[in-house]
């Protein structure tokens, strides 16, 4: 570390920390996607990186349609992406539930693989739609700037605003699962599922809407994504196993585990991945929380149930 | 008990190690397959490759223990692999970095890729394979040691499931990320390659390829052997009850963490002895064969073969490979799409995969079948075939 001065740690410290703020971004709004779902039925959509995927293509075919037929509407065609990016994502998932997902809820294991073979499909998909090579889409002007505080320090605009956008999700989550008469009904079945139906709570209708609810907020994660890379067939597989590790090491059952560790994970990562190479960096902040969730495999913040 | 003679001897081994006369004559017919059929039909090129898809079903028979009866899905097989063919790679490397043919590089003595990487001495890991007896005991002792540790620490704890497997994947990952980025140590993305003697024996030769082939396929049968005696001994019926009511096992006063932990290691061991024989027969080993991928489709052989089945996890693996090998040459975009309806097909609609489909439609015919073969010949052995043929 020497050859840096304290002050250039300093600056570093805070940019490596914004850019792993877009980075918990994306992580925490995958990581919501897949707690909904995964505290629901206690299944793991494997092909959730591909929900986001999907998001993330969604955002680019609309800014290549809002450059060729509606160039007035290229400031602002962001913002109407993202919500498609939700629908989108949102109907495969409602479909993938209907076709797939239902018939397998008594075998977790079995719906790993299903919806493993599921990710390959949607992959091929991908690359027989959009070609191999990655694409990125082409940002709106207002969100290209850099904000300086000081000299040293530059913060993108984009990053900045896919924070904003990751905020007002969870918040929106946090509104419907406390909030709301449909959250009701999904902690009900969470809680107890045969107590739920018993008392008339359409725990399948419940199901299938709390799995396209988790795969439409992927789709929001994939749209906040095309603002930091670019989008291949492959991008969101990536993911997956990041996503599910910030879900458990924060504790599955907590909405605010899951905030606390996507921020944690993603803050170690990209400020390690400076001072080492990119490959060490991921490694020594994976293994830690391997490690970590061996000795305490509940999480950082257990529900306390006994199970 | 009474005295034991010796025909009492052989058939203990008869119905413990083989399974009966069902499982005797299903074992015959997979090494008739593997010993005769494959090496007189197919030329050596093929047959390597052959011999290759033999050590991922190592893998896959595994995968059949730990999966079909422990009940615990891996999806981090391809790190025991990826271990086993590691050490015998470092191993043959060591072997084939000797410093007369090393002369040329900066520091003669040490592998080619090291030198490339400005590494000017042997990491200190490395040294003990010089050693073949080290390397032969590490193949085995180097998985077990680290799947007993991933395995205690999360059974003890009761974790299972879902969450067991995303945490195997995870250190898969991890795993491949390491070896490729320390290039140095371990020769990044390309693996280990240009591996040539052991012992000073060419395993390049179309001679010691038979051989390495018949030698895969010997184990590949011992470790079935081993697995069915398990199975048939106390702790295997142990495992059928774990996997259908854990708690009920738990409740009669068994450590159910402790066969798991068994389980799980003699996956590892089996799937490393793949990985070994790997090296061996294909020349190299490579990342490629120990991240999240390759783990999970060695998975899919397991299933399409029968997750219960031993022998059908050979015969997944061969089939689901020469799949792969007959598609991607010819409709590559095609086989990604295939892969996946492979995963949700046999999850959704075969369950049991191979096996499952003989028992319930090939077994039953071949039983009626037998049996009116056996009933016209106790009347008239001239009219059998006749009789075989209505």
């Amino acid at each position: 570390m020497d050859g840096y001065s304290l002050s250039d740690l300093w600056s570093i410290l805070i940019m490596q920390g914004f850019s792993g703020l877009s980075l918990f971004s994306v992580l925490l709004l995958m990581a919501l996607g897949m707690a909904i779902i995964f505290g629901q039925m206690g299944v793991i959509n494997m092909a959730l990186g591909e929900f986001m995927t999907i998001g993330a293509y969604a955002v680019y075919f609309f800014s290549k349609m809002a450059g060729k037929y509606f160039p007035a509407l290229m400031p602002y065609y962001f913002i109407i992406a993202i919500i498609a990016a939700f629908v989108i994502a949102f109907l495969v998932g409602y479909a993938v539930e209907y076709l797939l997902i239902r018939h397998l809820y008594k075998r977790p294991l079995d719906t790993l693989l299903a919806t493993w073979g599921l990710s390959l499909i949607m992959q091929q998909v991908f690359r027989s739609l959009f070609g191999a090579r990655e694409v990125s889409a082409v940002l709106p002007d207002w969100l290209m700037g850099a904000w300086k505080p000081t000299a040293n320090i530059d913060i993108p605009l984009n990053g900045l605003f896919v924070m904003a956008i990751s905020i007002v999700v969870t918040a929106l989550v946090v509104l419907f699962m406390y909030r709301s008469s449909w959250g009701l009904k999904v902690r009900a079945t969470t809680q107890n599922r045969v107590m739920a139906n018993a008392i008339g709570i359409n725990t399948k209708k419940i199901d299938r809407i709390t799995f396209a609810a988790g795969c439409g907020i992927a789709g929001i994660a994939g749209a906040t994504f095309t603002t930091i890379a670019s989008t291949g067939p492959t991008s969101g597989s990536l993911y997956i196993v990041d996503t599910f590790l910030v879900v458990v090491f924060g504790g599955t059952a907590s909405l605010f585990g899951t905030i606390v560790s996507a921020f944690s994970i993603a803050q170690a990562q990209s400020i390690l991945t400076f001072f080492m190479t990119n490959a060490m960096g991921k490694v020594v902040t994976l293994l830690t929380i391997i490690i970590i969730l061996m000795l305490r495999p509940e999480g950082l913040f257990a529900s306390k149930v006994r199970k | 008990m009474e005295y034991v003679n010796k025909g009492r001897m052989m058939s203990a081994f008869y119905n413990k190690w083989l399974g009966g006369k069902k499982g005797a004559i299903e074992l015959a017919i997979l090494a008739a397959l593997i010993f005769i059929v494959m090496p007189l039909w197919l030329d050596i090129f093929r047959l390597n490759l052959v011999g290759k898809y033999l050590t991922y079903a190592f893998a896959a028979v595994g995968l059949v223990m730990v999966w079909g009866y422990g009940g615990v899905l891996s999806l981090g097989q391809g790190v025991f692999f990826g271990i086993g063919g590691y050490c015998m790679a470092m191993f043959l490397k060591l072997e084939a970095s000797d410093p007369v043919s090393t002369a040329h590089q900066t520091t003669p003595g040490i592998p080619d890729f090291m030198d490339w990487n400005q590494v000017t001495h042997l990491p200190l890991f490395w040294e003990p394979f010089h050693s073949f007896a080290f390397t032969l005991a590490a193949v085995i002792v180097l998985p077990v040691l680290f799947a007993y540790i991933i395995g205690a620490a999360m059974f003890k704890r009761r974790v299972g499931g879902v969450y067991f497997s995303i945490i195997t994947q995870a250190i898969a990952a991890i795993l491949t990320i390491l070896v490729v980025g320390q290039q140095g140590l371990t020769g990044g993305i390309n693996g280990i390659t240009d591996l040539k003697t052991l012992h000073g024996w060419n395993i390049n030769t179309d001679s010691a390829k038979y051989l390495l082939y018949y030698v895969n396929g010997a184990l590949l049968i011992g470790v079935i052997l081993i697995c069915k005696f398990i199975l048939s001994s106390k702790l295997g019926r142990l495992l059928l009850a774990l996997k259908d009511k854990e708690d009920r096992v738990r409740f009669s006063g068994y450590d159910v963490a402790n066969f798991k932990i068994f389980t799980f290691c003699l996956g590892a061991a089996i799937s490393a002895i793949g990985g070994a024989m790997f090296t061996l027969q294909v020349g190299f080993m490579s990342p490629s064969f120990v991240g999240i991928v390759p783990s999970i489709e060695m998975v899919i052989f397991a299933a399409v073969g029968g997750r219960m089945s031993l022998v059908g996890a050979v015969y997944g693996t061969l089939l689901v490979n020469y799949g792969k090998s007959a598609f991607s040459e010819s409709f590559p975009s095609l086989w990604l799409f295939f892969m996946g309806s492979l995963f949700i097909g046999v999850v959704m609609f075969f369950p049991s995969g191979l096996s499952g489909l003989y028992e319930t439609y090939l077994q039953p015919r071949l039983a009626n079948w037998s049996k009116t073969f056996k009933n016209r010949s106790g009347q008239k052995i001239e009219s059998c075939s006749d009789g075989a043929a209505k």
